[in-house]
This record gives C-alpha cells, sequence and structure tokens, in this order.
C-alpha cells in the first residue's frame, strides 16, 4: 500500500517533470516513444506501408546527377542529417528510419517514375524530395494517386495545394511582400527593375511584386525581362537599368545564370552598395559559385540564412558541417529540406499512426520548436507559418542579417488581388 | 525468288517469335503492373529505334533529331489529354476555369485557336501522323531536294531539336513551358492512370509496335528497301540508273518521323506526361544510342536495344543513384568498341553459327536438299 501511495505521488511529478522537459526546446530532439514500449505494427499502420516492429522507410527523391545536382545536393544532405539525428534519438514511435535514395536526373518524368517506384514497390510512408516546380509538377499527380506524402522544401510561386504535399519552403507572397515593404520604406523605393528567368516561377513571382509594387506601395515597375534558363548574356538588360536608373533591381534569375549576370553588372560599373538590388534567389549556395565579391551588397529575400544568430542554427550548422566538411554551406532551401523529416515525425506522434490519411489530417498546427529558423507551425493549407527575412550578401560569401519580420507570415498559396 | 518473297527468313521468324513471346506473354505474367508500365515507357523508345533502322540503317540517313517528331507526337496527344482534364469543375480554383492550369498561371483568359482542334480525337489521331509527317516532309524536301546529305544533315536535325526546345520552353503559356503537361488523366472518360488500364495501354501498345514492324518489315521486302540500302552504299550509281535519290530519302525520313511519332503518343498515354525534355537534342542522341547498341541493321536488334537500355537506365540508377551515368556511359562505350554492329552483330556473329550448324547437321542427315544460301535480307 505504501507502494500505491508512492506511486500516486510520483507518476504526476513525473507527469510534470516530462512536460517540463518537452518545453525545452532541445528535447524535441529526445524520443518520447523510447519511453514507452513502441505500439503495435498493425495499430500504426493500417495501409500497408513499409513500416515493421523496429523500422520504417522513407524515400528521398532529389537530383543526385544532371544539372540540378548542385542544387539539390544540399537538400539530400539536410535530410540525411535529420534522419540520422531523429534515429540517434530514438526514431519514430519507436521505430528507426531508413529511407531508399532514388534519383530524379534533374528530368521530370524520371522524378515521376521514380516517385511511383517508392509509392508503389517500395510502399513508403513518405517522401523527402523535388526541388524545382517542374518536378513537383510531375510527382504531385503520382502521390496523389497513390495517396502519398511528400514534404517539398523549396521556395515556390505557390496557386497550389495539396492534402498529399507539405511545403516546407516559403510560397511567393511570403518570400516577397515583405522584402518589397522593407526596401520601399528603408531605401524610399518607388521604381522597380524586373529580371527574371523564364519560366513559372519567377514569372508567377514578378505578377505578384508587380500587383503589390502597382496597388500597394504606389510604386512603378519601369522593366520587366526574362531569359532562358541557363542564359550567360545580360549585357542588354544592365544597358537598360544604366538607362532607366531604378531605385531597386528585382530579380529572380535561377541556377548558373546568376555567375555571369552579377559578374556582368560588376564589370558594367553598377555598384551594389549604391544600387539597391533585392534577389529572391541567390541563397549561400548561389554564392559559392557566383564569388563573394561580385554580389556584396546585394539584398536577398530569403526565411533562413546561415549566419542567424539562435541556438538551434548554431546546432544545426556544427551538425551539418560535422556530417558533411568545413566547406559546405547552407542555404535557404537546405534548412527547408532539414525540416521535411522532422515535421513528419512530430505529426506521425501527433496522429499515433503512419497512415497517410492521419498525418495529412494531423499535420495543421504541427509545430516545430528546433527549427533553425527559429519556429515553424503548419498551416491548414500545409504551408508553413514563417518569419520573413532580408540579408545583405558579404565578401566572404554569407549574408548579414538585416531585418526580419517581428511575426511569422501568414502563407497564401491563393493570394486574392495578386492573381 | 521463292525464298525472297517469304515475309521472315528463319533467322527473323525465330526473333519475331521470341519477342512476341516476351512481350505478349512473359513479361505480363512476371512484371508487376508498375514495372509492366515501365517496360510500356521502354516500348515508347522501340518505335523511335525501329524508324532509325529503316532511315539510318537501311537508307544512311542519319538523324540526330528524332526527338522532334516523338516531342510532336507527343504533345498532339499531351493536348488532347490536357483539355479532357481541365474541364471546367476540374479547374474552378483558376481565374479562369476550363482552360489548362498553365494557361492560366501565365495569364492566358481564352483557349488558344490552334488548340480547339484538340477536343476531337479523330483530329488528334490523324495530327499524330500528320503533324510530324508534314514537318519531316518539309525538312526533308528542303535539305534533300539540295543534296544536303550526310553529317550537314544530322547538324541540321540536331538544330531543329533546339529549335523546338527553345520555342516550347519559351511559349509556356501555349505549350506549358519546361514544366510541359502534366497530370493526364482520362482518354474520352476513361482514367488512364489505374492498374488495369495501364495493363490495356500496354498491350494496344505492343500491338502497335508490332504493326510497325510489319510495316517496316514490308518497305525492307520491296524494291524500295532495296533501293534505300543501295543508295546508302553508292548514292551515284543509284542516281545515275535513273532514280529520284531524294524521294527516297524523304521517304524515309517521313517513316521514321511517324514512327516516332506514334511512340510519343504512346508515351504521353502510358506516362501520364509530355515535356520538351524529350524534344531537345540529349534525348535525340540518345534514341540514336538505343538503335546502335541493338544494331542499326537489325528490327528486332534495335528495338532490343531500346528496351534493353532503358531497363539498364532504370535498375543501374535505382542500385547506384549517384553513379548510374558513369555505368551507362561506361556501358555504351564497351558496346561501340567491341561490338560496332551492336549486339545483333554480337548475335549473328556468334550465336547465329550455332543454331545454323545445328539446323545444318539435321538437314544433312534428314538428307534433305538444302539451298537456303542467299536469304531475303538486303547484303549489308
Amino acid at each position: 500500500m505504501s507502494d500505491e501511495a508512492n506511486k500516486g505521488l510520483l507518476s504526476p511529478l513525473r507527469r510534470k517533470l516530462l512536460m517540463g522537459m518537452a518545453a525545452v526546446p532541445a528535447i524535441t530532439m529526445l524520443p518520447r516513444a523510447s519511453f514507452a514500449q513502441a505500439p503495435a505494427t498493425s495499430a500504426v499502420n493500417t495501409t500497408g506501408l513499409a513500416v515493421t516492429d523496429t523500422e520504417v522507410t522513407v524515400g528521398i527523391l532529389h537530383s543526385a546527377t544532371g544539372t540540378m545536382a548542385i542544387s539539390e545536393t544540399g537538400s539530400i544532405q539536410a535530410e540525411k542529417l535529420a534522419i540520422e539525428q531523429i534515429n540517434a534519438a530514438g526514431g519514430v514511435l519507436g521505430r528507426k528510419i531508413k529511407f531508399i535514395q532514388e534519383d530524379g536526373a534533374s528530368d521530370w518524368p524520371t522524378f515521376a517514375e521514380k516517385a511511383k517506384k517508392l509509392l508503389v514497390n517500395d510502399k513508403v510512408a513518405a517522401i523527402m524530395g523535388c526541388w524545382t516546380s517542374a518536378s513537383r509538377k510531375a510527382v504531385l499527380p503520382v502521390v496523389e494517386q497513390y495517396n502519398g506524402m511528400l514534404y517539398y522544401p523549396t521556395f515556390y510561386e505557390g496557386l497550389e495545394q495539396s492534402k498529399n504535399v507539405i511545403y516546407t519552403g516559403q510560397e511567393a507572397t511570403q518570400q516577397i511582400l515583405a522584402g518589397l515593404n522593407w526596401i520601399a520604406k528603408e531605401k524610399g523605393a518607388k521604381s522597380f527593375f524586373f529580371i527574371g528567368s523564364d519560366y513559372i516561377w519567377p514569372r508567377t513571382s514578378n505578377k505578384i511584386a508587380r500587383k503589390h509594387v502597382e496597388n500597394v506601395l504606389k510604386g512603378k515597375v519601369v522593366g520587366e525581362e526574362y531569359y532562358a534558363l541557363g542564359s550567360t548574356q545580360f549585357n542588354s538588360v544592365i544597358n537598360k537599368i544604366k538607362l532607366t536608373k531604378p531605385d531597386v533591381i528585382f530579380t529572380d534569375v535561377v541556377g548558373g545564370s546568376n555567375v555571369a549576370f552579377y559578374k556582368q553588372l560588376k564589370a558594367a560599373g553598377v555598384d551594389l552598395a549604391k544600387q539597391p538590388l533585392l534577389t529572391i534567389s541567390v541563397t549561400e549556395d548561389e554564392i559559392d559559385g557566383i564569388g563573394g565579391e561580385n554580389i556584396a551588397g546585394a539584398y536577398a529575400c530569403m526565411k533562413y540564412f546561415q549566419s542567424l544568430d539562435n541556438p538551434n542554427n548554431k546546432a544545426f550548422v556544427s551538425a551539418f558541417k560535422k556530417m558533411w566538411g568545413e566547406k559546405t554551406v547552407i542555404g535557404d532551401v537546405t534548412q527547408a529540406a532539414y525540416l521535411g523529416p522532422w515535421l513528419w515525425k512530430l505529426t506521425v506522434e501527433k496522429a499515433g499512426s503512419f497512415d497517410v490519411d492521419k498525418i495529412a489530417a494531423a499535420s495543421p498546427g504541427v509545430e516545430f520548436k528546433g527549427a533553425p529558423e527559429g519556429y515553424v507551425r503548419v498551416h491548414e493549407n500545409h504551408h508553413l507559418w514563417s518569419k520573413t527575412r532580408v540579408g545583405r550578401a558579404k565578401l566572404d560569401g554569407q549574408f548579414e542579417l538585416i531585418y526580419e519580420t517581428a511575426d511569422l507570415v501568414e502563407p497564401d498559396p491563393f493570394p486574392k488581388g495578386y492573381q | 525468288m521463292i525464298i525472297n518473297s517469304r515475309f521472315f527468313n528463319r533467322s527473323e521468324l525465330m526473333g519475331f517469335i521470341a519477342l512476341a513471346a516476351v512481350l505478349f506473354v512473359i513479361l505480363p505474367l512476371t512484371l508487376d503492373v508498375f514495372r509492366l508500365n515501365l517496360v510500356a515507357k521502354y516500348l515508347t523508345y522501340a518505335f523511335v529505334a525501329l524508324g532509325l533502322v529503316l532511315c539510318w540503317g537501311y537508307g544512311g540517313i542519319l538523324s540526330l533529331g528524332q526527338g522532334v517528331f516523338f516531342g510532336l507526337g507527343g504533345y498532339c496527344m499531351a493536348m488532347f489529354l490536357k483539355l479532357e482534364a481541365s474541364s471546367v469543375e476540374n479547374t474552378k480554383i483558376q481565374s479562369t476555369p476550363g482552360i489548362p492550369d498553365f494557361m492560366d498561371w501565365n495569364q492566358i483568359t481564352a483557349l488558344p485557336l490552334f488548340w480547339q482542334p484538340f477536343h476531337s480525337l479523330t483530329f488528334t489521331i490523324f495530327a499524330i501522323i500528320l503533324v510530324p509527317g508534314l514537318f519531316a516532309l518539309i525538312i526533308g524536301t528542303a535539305m534533300f531536294k539540295r543534296r544536303v546529305g550526310g553529317t550537314y544533315f544530322a547538324i541540321i536535325t540536331q538544330a531543329v531539336a533546339a529549335i523546338l526546345t527553345i520555342l516550347i520552353v519559351g511559349q509556356q503559356g501555349y505549350t506549358g513551358g519546361i514544366n510541359g503537361m502534366t497530370d493526364l488523366r482520362t482518354l474520352k472518360g476513361w482514367d488512364i492512370r489505374p492498374d488495369h488500364a495501364k495493363i490495356i495501354l500496354y498491350f494496344v501498345e505492343v500491338v502497335l509496335l508490332f504493326a510497325c514492324i510489319g510495316i517496316a518489315q514490308f518497305i525492307r521486302l520491296t524494291k524500295l528497301g532495296r533501293i534505300l540500302v543501295a543508295m546508302r552504299e553508292q548514292e551515284d550509281r543509284v542516281r545515275f540508273s535513273g532514280y529520284s535519290v531524294a524521294n527516297f530519302k524523304i521517304f524515309a525520313f517521313c517513316m521514321a518521323a511517324i514512327f516516332a511519332a506514334i511512340g510519343g503518343a504512346m508515351f504521353a498515354l502510358n506516362v501520364g506526361f509530355m515535356s520538351p525534355s524529350f524534344v531537345g537534342i540529349v534525348p535525340s542522341i540518345e534514341m540514336v544510342i538505343y538503335t546502335a547498341v541493338g544494331g542499326r541493321m537489325s528490327i528486332f536488334g534495335a528495338i532490343w536495344g531500346a528496351i534493353l537500355v532503358n531497363f539498364a537506365k532504370t535498375s543501374l540508377s535505382e542500385s547506384f543513384p549517384q553513379l548510374w551515368l558513369f555505368g551507362l556511359g561506361a556501358l555504351f562505350i564497351a558496346v561501340v568498341l567491341a561490338f560496332p554492329n551492336g549486339l545483333s552483330g554480337l548475335w549473328a556473329d556468334y550465336v547465329q553459327p550455332r543454331i545454323d550448324q545445328l539446323f545444318a547437321s539435321r538437314r544433312a542427315k534428314a538428307g534433305w536438299n538444302d539451298n537456303s544460301v542467299a536469304d531475303g535480307a538486303p547484303a549489308e
């Protein structure tokens, strides 16, 4: 009977202790499941996914080869790091995560084929993957048809929402609006010149930016130019910029084209210290190729910079470098990719099940306090609440944080008045 | 003459039976639907390879732009399927419901005129054959009538592939740009995505492939086929004999284009997807590689080449996601260096003699009067 009294005393104490510990962000990395017995497989997996009593399989689907490999490698590394950390902390519902990696080879139909293979053959519980919008558009019908779960890391154009996708990057309004507001206020900018690569993401982003400049900021867009992906000749647009003298150059040029663009800009005598330039497409990864000396002074609008000063990020950066080498840099998308496995783990534990329908339903409201970007929460529309940040590029290829929104910005993939 | 009138000689008949057995019986029985669908995807390239055998292997015209015709056929099919998938109720979240999603993203508010006829399946089927056929006719006439051939022709076809890719990517409001046309769902209300539909589509494709093999074989055995080979070996002599070399070349090129287009259309149906990544220079060269690996002189060899190379691509990339491209490259180099006539050359040099020997010794035993010296195949 003294036993019973002890138990009565102990268990609230224990619960309190646990709750207290759970409030410490670092503790989200410790397994709740290891305190209890792992629940039976039959209970947590009713749809025949690859879940055993000790293991659960997920897929990683990025381009390890081809033109996109340079961008997607960071995402692959971040996802592997997250999986390793989750496993070290006891796994998901008491099960270790095993991953199957497939190569999308920078080829959109290959992405679709591999996604199908992961879902149909391997029965993976979730896919961490895709990078370009084109690859996501190719994979989307597959994950919807076979009811899979995709964690998609890249900032993108919006205009999409799916039960089967969690978008861990920002959609266009989250990325653009706060940045434009900031530069309009800070620099008194009224005239803007848009330059983008010619595909859906820059075009949609610029459409949103144009509406915002014209209708909200009461400014003017003095030029809007597009260049084919991979283009390396920007001299004519640089001449136009010199002629129109915009207050701000707003760019969403992607990939290797950036190297040519910033070098030619510098060669033409445009000094980014005096001519404000706001980019939504250059992260630390791109600067690696562009060279810090060519882009120093430019502003980038992102949600994450490697230089963010918070304990989560410091731990993340050092773990990342320990696993992948001191020289690696971490860009916005890499961080967003790191969120994928964590959000999935937290959602599975919230739902108490690996079933895709239950995860889709449990996702809204899931919060990850250990996020390197600070804190994120999943919205009803399966995008993340997150802050918008503006950084200034430095000579060493890092960004110096200049501005961040006070609150989390609500994701709005179908923005009214911007379409 | 009696022997020549036979549609297949003995080794071809065996090739035919073997291919039919594998495609109609063995693969459907042993593979699950996912893998069978992958085979269907490989087979779409077999159509291209078949066309290349006619045009390159027999006619000696190397085209590095077959992706253009594959793409045109595929896009025609995809336009029809995309229109059906973009019904008003499927697209009600768009600013303009009832048009394909990529048009809506590009601020297009009405269906462009050249899309209108693709509401009709009959028109689409004709377009799949005629659009690439006419396009090949124009290129062929412009080139061959001026006696542009060989390397120059190959370079020009490659330029055409590059131009068409740029056009498709640039006109994204009308074509879906680099994303391509995705999320194709139904054909005349029949859902093309579930498993049973995939199986039916697979068999439809195999039947079509055999129909095309029949056509190719027929062309080969007629006088036309012999003139093609003669042209390849001694173009001037054929011209001096009074034949219009240009017309024969145009014909072979158009046939290759039409075969490729059928492959492209089947691709759109089987994969539910079409994008500029099948139109450009790289896929066009890959298509030539399949044919070279299989053997450009052999109809069945080229088809096996398309199947095996794509199979290797899938399995290597599944097993070695980081290194598979090197493996594939090594495979090509090895095949081309060691067996310049491809797999079919390997077969003809090493396997076929054994089989012939076997038959010959049996016949000798039976005391047959055998005079099968010159079979119908054109001299290689």
